[in-house]
């Protein structure tokens, strides 16, 4: 039995639908009212928004989003954060830490050192890109013990879920601790982190695929 | 000094009629390292292009404040042709890189990437005429691959003159003894060119009738590159 | 960066910052034989835009397919004293893809008559080599090139030989030089066609099409430069060049 049961994608350059007045989202440029693709994915046309989701990328940081980050560089008053993107962040020292410090007098490597894993928010970014993140918001904190992967940064939407419905699933079938950045990279910790793996990394692969849910939920069901 | 006869009652030395492409392949995602990738092969030349980016580009002083740098190469393995080509760039891969470069770049929404950069590598595996619109063909679907935000895709090929009569496709003995070779290429969607170069003697009217076999040959290459994408995404089950 | 802004101003308005027409070139000046040493030459100025090509001579092997035939090879230097934005070192894609495209308009053109330079069938043959010096970069440079090239092979004469020795400084006869290609490169801003870019200009143009016409009106090279080109302006520019070549071609004499 032969079922095409896969959403249909577009090329750049290919049209999509005329503006009508909606809102031009990511993905997709205008030529006049007709809205055209920018990118490999799917198409999106809701009532308010046009837009395309890329299927591959790169990921370009916006504020407000919550990612995973590497410590790069110790510098005088704060750190170079790697983010997953051409654009390296920086996270300041007043953004790092609460407590007042005295730079003259301390080695501020010992409240985040060089490869370090930090859980962060994507506080500014400028017309140029430079990028600045804080660890002042909820839920962020230094990421100790674990490991972390790298999966496309298109395909977070798709391994969070609805409402969190597929990581959660995950975490609850496999008792892991993991936390998922917008920028792809994902951090576990727990013994059968490498179940969860699989699963993340097939719904990476397959995310275009419906039924994919049911997929992971029997991956996982043992 | 013996001149190689091209055409033959019609027919060119491979059997093709004047206005046929040799045999295309097409396949995405060919170099796993790579953030998109390609190879393509027309008849007997083949090429494989990997795209690499948006990434950082350092050192600082060659960034550009408000866009994103394209980054070209454009080669030809030693063992791609009959007499074995030095490795390294020569003249010809220099001025080939450049106007690659050149074919991609008014697609790419370079204004989204300020200050990074995207590396294109193409290199020739098998020579036999018409590498540089190959190259093209097969860059343009790594980038798509790649996810590089693009205006449309680029689809290219060759035309040319021998034995007074114009062909389509150029292979190797055809490139080198050719009363002229055009390589074209197009925003296929758009109506606009890329690439346009020739060399050889022709009569403006002989351009014009060989500028529409080229765009017409583009729209089809470029329903080959669509269908190899959108294959990638489909699945039966 | 203010001069380009104010080139494009004026452009989109009609005019030229320095009151020329759309289709004029700046004042051309051809100068022949001014090198001495070089066996032709000629020093070619657009306003002031100078280039200055030196033709010379020499024994060489022919190619293994046209073994009756001399050769040829060009070569541009993009000086670094022409222009604060160029480099000293070997020529970068700029200045090979100048050398190349200039190639193409006198090889394919066949205005040098290469069987006519056979020495010895096979071994030995004269080799014609062409090299391009930029003096000052006011813009244009592939069209000034191209002209100075033509020059100066009509300029020049080959060296005597005795004892299959040249004898550099006495001369045998000319070149034999048929044809007199000549390059003008039609470029774009918005929707009109211009011709000789002044570097203000060169750096607000949207595309450029370099095209090569010989005596004959028969293209010989064309070569896309810059951004994209609408389909149907491709036929419209050739046109264009077609007719300039003509004006420019009578200033060779």
């Amino acid at each position: 039995m032969n079922e095409k049961n896969v959403l249909e994608v577009v090329l750049p350059g290919e049209f999509i639908a005329e503006r009508n007045g909606k809102k031009i989202g990511r993905g997709v440029y205008l030529e006049g009212e007709k809205v055209y693709s920018k990118v490999l994915g799917i198409p999106r046309i809701e009532e308010d928004e046009i837009s395309v989701i890329p299927l591959a990328g790169t990921y370009i940081p916006q504020v407000g989003q919550k990612v995973i980050g590497i410590i790069s560089e110790v510098e005088i008053s704060g750190w170079g954060v790697n983010i997953n993107s051409p654009y390296t962040a920086f996270l300041p020292l007043a953004e790092g830490v609460e407590e007042f410090v005295d730079i003259s007098r301390t080695d501020i490597s010992k409240f985040y050192d060089i490869n370090d894993v930090i859980y962060c928010k994507i506080s500014k970014v400028t017309k140029n890109k430079i990028v600045q993140v804080s660890m002042r918001d909820f839920g962020c904190k230094k990421l100790r013990e674990g490991i972390i992967i790298k999966v496309t940064p298109t395909k977070v939407p798709r391994i969070i879920g609805k409402g969190g419905s597929m990581i959660n699933l995950i975490k609850k079938k496999t008792g892991c601790e993991i936390i998922v950045g917008q920028n792809g990279i994902i951090w576990l910790r727990g013994e059968r982190k490498d179940k969860a793996i699989e699963a993340i990394l097939t719904i990476e692969k397959e995310s275009h695929i419906i039924g994919l849910t049911e997929k992971i939920e029997k991956m996982l069901g043992e | 000094m013996e001149k190689k006869e091209l055409l033959k009652e019609g027919r060119r030395i491979d059997g093709r009629a004047p206005e046929e492409l040799r045999t295309i392949e097409m396949k995405v995602d060919v170099v796993s390292r790579a953030d998109g990738s390609a190879l393509v092969k027309f008849g007997n030349t083949v090429a494989i292009a990997s795209v690499y980016g948006p990434r950082a580009l350092f050192p600082r002083h060659l960034q550009e404040l408000e866009t994103c740098v394209l980054r070209c190469r454009y080669n030809m393995a030693p063992f791609s042709v009959d007499e074995r080509k030095s490795p390294g760039p020569d003249r010809r891969s220099i001025e080939l890189t450049k106007v690659i470069r050149l074919a991609l770049e008014p697609v790419i929404f370079v204004e989204d990437f300020p200050r990074a950069t995207i590396d294109i590598f193409v290199e020739i595996l098998q020579a036999d005429g018409s590498t540089r619109v190959t190259a093209i063909n097969a860059a343009s679907l790594a980038l798509a691959s790649a996810g590089v935000p693009m205006k449309d895709l680029v689809a290219a090929c060759s035309v040319g003159k021998i034995d007074g009569t114009l062909i389509l496709d150029l292979n190797g003995d055809e490139d080198k003894n050719s009363e002229a070779d055009l390589a074209f290429a197009m925003m296929p969607t758009k109506d606009k060119v890329t690439l346009l170069q020739m060399d050889g003697n022709l009569t403006r009217e002989e351009i014009a009738k060989l500028l529409e076999l080229a765009r017409n040959t583009c729209k089809k290459i470029y329903e080959m590159q669509r269908s190899v994408l959108k294959e990638k995404y489909r699945r039966v089950e | 960066m203010i001069e380009e802004k104010y080139a494009l101003e004026l452009i989109e308005k009609g005019k030229r910052i320095d009151g020329r027409r759309f289709d004029e070139f700046r004042k051309i000046e051809i100068e022949q034989g001014i090198i001495k040493k070089a066996e032709g030459s000629a020093r070619v100025k657009l306003g002031e835009t100078e280039v200055i090509a030196g033709v010379k001579m020499d024994f060489g092997t022919p190619f293994p397919d046209t073994p009756e035939e001399g050769t040829l090879v060009v070569n541009a230097e993009f000086t670094p004293l022409a222009s604060p934005e160029f480099d000293v070192g070997p020529p970068g894609e700029d200045a090979i893809e100048l050398a190349r495209v200039v190639d193409r308009g006198i090889r394919e053109s066949k205005c040098i008559e290469l069987n006519k330079l056979c020495i010895q069938p096979g071994e030995k043959v004269w080799c014609v080599f062409i090299d391009i010096h930029m003096i000052n970069d006011k813009g244009n440079l592939l069209d000034a090139s191209a002209l100075a090239a033509i020059a100066a092979l009509l300029n020049t004469k080959i060296p005597k030989v005795e004892n299959e020795k040249i004898i550099r400084g006495e001369f045998e006869k000319n070149l034999p030089v048929v044809f007199k290609p000549i390059n003008i490169s039609v470029c774009k801003v918005g929707d009109k066609f211009l011709l000789d870019p002044t570097i203000e200009e060169e750096k607000i143009l949207d595309s450029k099409l370099s095209i090569s016409v010989r005596d004959d009106d028969k293209i010989c090279s064309l070569q896309k430069q810059l951004k994209e080109l609408d389909f149907d302006d491709i036929l419209k520019m050739i046109d264009i060049a077609v007719k300039k070549s003509k004006e420019i071609r009578k200033m060779l004499g």
